[in-house]
């Protein structure tokens, strides 16, 4: 039996102090004695929980002002800010091209997609979209695909964390493994690819990776049963989760929330498919709904849209079989980066052929070269705003001109950022303990909301 | 209402009825400043000029929305609402007056024509050399309904930076809101909580104008010192 006296001496109780707002416990992870007995005489008085913003289910920096009655959540607040890293203003003080490598680490859970609704704003600025090469979108398609693939397995593998469904887990970052091994042989890299560009994708598809990609194919096909059998009909998943988090379709609209949150209402609303980019329109494919407006239906839906995801990727694997050696790159060499990465003994690095090109053949192509890579291209002024389904909702660059080398100003409407308001709505009423499941089934990547 | 404009609108048809001027000037082409400028482009002035306006017929569905929202905007006695319309790279931009922007905002997400349910945030974009509309505020709406896109641009001096608050209309702009105010100095009136939202509340200015520096300090590696990239030559 401790006492608020005996705390003050007990190495392991939380700390407590007054402050002129009232008494403040600081939590990290000790005893709650201090706590329940300390506010036990105080119970009349409501009560402020500050959560985060370093703390284990809030998705990344993420802080939480909760005011409690009991265990009833009365007001939620998000306080948001703590990953802002001013991509967008840095991107004003780089090239064109170079802005895909900033604009790829914002949402660091799909960054493909910040990738290729940045490359598509250039390309429409610049006229070219429909100089972009078939393989090029392909390429795209097949990269977004496996990568939704991934940014859902990250959401409902830490979402089961959050619950203490740890296999959920554990067995969601094995198959996300397999998936950054196939970005790493493509691209190169785990994340962070800089590999969607304006103009087409940066290097040509490696030999054999067809081959993985199928053996992916196959192996998440016996592997994603697994989820379900694990979590569709668990009576404790399930009771976590139905019922919790609950959004409909006219606060979706208000709250200009989209991606699974809104396709769990029973609205099928996916951009892939009402409006198409990169030749979405030419791939099989079902848009998944669920109509709970429920973090169970958010985990189903994106449990089924892996299997699409899957059904894609395949449609994919088959067509790139047919274009092998076909051009990756608008053709307009004052578009297109001049060189092209080669694989080497110590990995990937410059091509040599291109080295031996502009320093032993040509001049000029020296010139281009440097041109081309220091000064990069300019871009017609104007406007531009080309969004993409990413695996949490529209995502789109607003992407402007001035006529110069870099650009002037580029926006990104982030999904986690606009979702995250949902916050209160979907948790205010309801218990404290559903408060990170209603979070983790809004899927925030805090990357994304800070930028 | 100029006289060539078709019967029945409201909104300007020439690129005459409203400015197009430069947002700003170019000088120079490859960056240097001050002498060792061999290249003669030094003294090249160029003025930045954004998209021109269009005159109607605008194309496809372009034309039934500016129809609607000229309509709609007459019978609410708030005809000179729209600026300027301008259709390029197939999408269409309204410049509204910010006066109007609010019922501008209603009308388009109520009408039955129009039925643009969803905001998709707000941006700000700085033009200091567009001398009394130096701050601009662009919003992207989307019609589910008819599967539409528009794009509504509003303009505020720097010295009086007030733009109505659509956040009655579409509730998801509160954070979006906050986000330019934070970044532009925007103030946008009737936000029921304008606070600062990626910056610490005692943030002193707006870090996205264009005055605003990048910051950052030089770096030494083998020897030599790489400036940080505000400070860097660039090509302009």
């Amino acid at each position: 039996m401790s006492t608020a006296h005996d705390a003050t001496h007990d190495p392991y109780g939380a700390s407590e102090s007054e402050t002129t707002s009232g008494r403040v416990f600081t939590v990290t992870g000790q005893d709650w004695d201090t706590v329940t007995s300390g506010v036990a005489d105080e119970a009349e008085d409501r009560i402020v929980v500050n959560m985060g913003p370093q703390h284990p289910s809030t998705h990344g920096v993420l802080r939480l002002i909760l005011e409690l009655e009991g265990e009833t959540i009365t007001e939620a607040r998000c306080g948001i800010g703590y990953l802002h890293t001013g991509i967008e203003k840095n991107m004003e003080y780089r090239s064109w091209v170079q802005g895909v490598t900033f604009c790829t680490r914002m949402d660091y859970l799909s960054p493909f997609y910040n990738e290729q609704t940045y490359s598509m704003g250039v390309e429409r600025l610049l006229g070219i979209e429909d100089q972009v090469p078939e393989k090029a979108h392909v390429m795209r398609v097949l990269l977004m695909e496996i990568n939704r693939i991934s940014s859902h397995l990250v959401a409902i593998a830490t979402g089961g964390m959050e619950i203490g469904a740890l296999t959920v887990m554990t067995i969601g970052f094995r198959e996300r493994e397999m998936c950054l091994d196939l970005f790493e042989l493509i691209t190169g890299l785990r994340m962070n690819h800089g590999f969607i560009r304006p103009g087409g994708v940066a290097q040509r598809m490696p030999p054999g990776a067809l081959d993985q990609i199928r053996d992916f194919i196959a192996l998440m096909k016996k592997r994603l049963p697994e989820y379900a059998a694990l979590c569709n009909a668990n009576p404790i998943f399930k009771g976590r989760l139905v019922d919790v988090g609950y959004l409909d379709l006219a606060g979706c609209m208000a709250l200009g929330i989209t991606g699974p949150v809104l396709r769990s209402t029973g609205y099928p609303w996916d951009l892939r498919k009402t409006q198409p980019y990169s030749g979405y329109e030419d791939y099989e494919f079902d848009v998944v709904t669920w109509d709970t407006c429920d973090a169970y239906g958010r985990f189903r839906i994106r449990l089924e849209e892996m299997y699409q995801s899957l059904r894609i990727i395949e449609q994919c694997a088959d067509r790139l079989e047919g274009l092998q050696g076909a051009p990756i790159m608008v053709e307009d060499k004052k578009i297109a980066w001049p060189s092209q990465l080669a694989v080497g003994a110590d990995g990937m690095g410059n091509s040599l052929d291109h080295i031996k090109h502009i320093m032993g053949e040509s001049m000029e192509a020296l010139i281009h070269h440097f041109k081309l890579v220091t000064e990069g291209f300019r871009v017609p002024a104007g406007q531009a705003y080309v969004p993409v389904e990413s695996p949490r909702g529209e995502l789109g660059a607003h992407v402007v001109s001035d006529g110069g080398t870099r650009p002037y100003r580029a926006h990104f409407r982030d999904p986690s950022f606009t979702n995250l308001q949902a916050t209160s709505v979907m948790t205010e009423g309801g218990m404290v303990s559903d408060v990170v499941v209603a979070i983790a089934s809004l899927d925030p990547v805090m990357g994304g909301v800070d930028r | 209402m100029p006289e060539d404009a078709t019967p029945g609108s409201t909104l300007p048809a020439a690129p005459g009825a409203r400015y197009h001027e430069a947002v700003d000037t170019r000088t120079g082409m490859f960056g240097t400043r001050g002498s060792g400028d061999t290249t003669g482009y030094g003294g090249l002035v160029q003025p930045v000029t954004m998209p021109p306006p269009s005159e109607p017929p605008y194309g496809g569905w372009f034309d039934e929305v500016a129809q609607a929202l000229s309509s709609g905007l007459a019978e609410m006695g708030l005809p000179d609402t729209v600026e300027q319309v301008v259709v390029d790279r197939g999408e269409i931009t309204f410049f509204i007056r910010r006066a109007g922007l609010l019922e501008t905002a209603r009308l388009l997400r109520d009408g039955e024509a129009l039925r643009f349910e969803m905001c998709l945030g707000v941006s700000g974009v700085h033009f200091p050399g567009e001398k009394g509309r130096e701050l601009h505020a662009v919003y992207h709406l989307l019609s589910m309904t008819h599967n539409r896109r528009i794009r509504l641009e509003v303009a505020c001096p720097e010295g009086d930076p007030h733009i109505p608050s659509v956040v009655s209309v579409y509730p998801t702009n509160d954070w979006h809101e906050r986000e330019t105010y934070d970044f532009f100095g925007i103030v946008f009136d009737g936000h029921p909580a304008l606070t600062r939202i990626q910056m610490p509340d005692d943030w002193p200015g707006h870090p996205q104008r264009k005055d605003y520096p990048l910051g950052g300090i030089p770096v030494e590696y083998k020897g030599a010192t790489i400036p940080p990239p505000d400070d860097r030559r660039s090509y302009n």
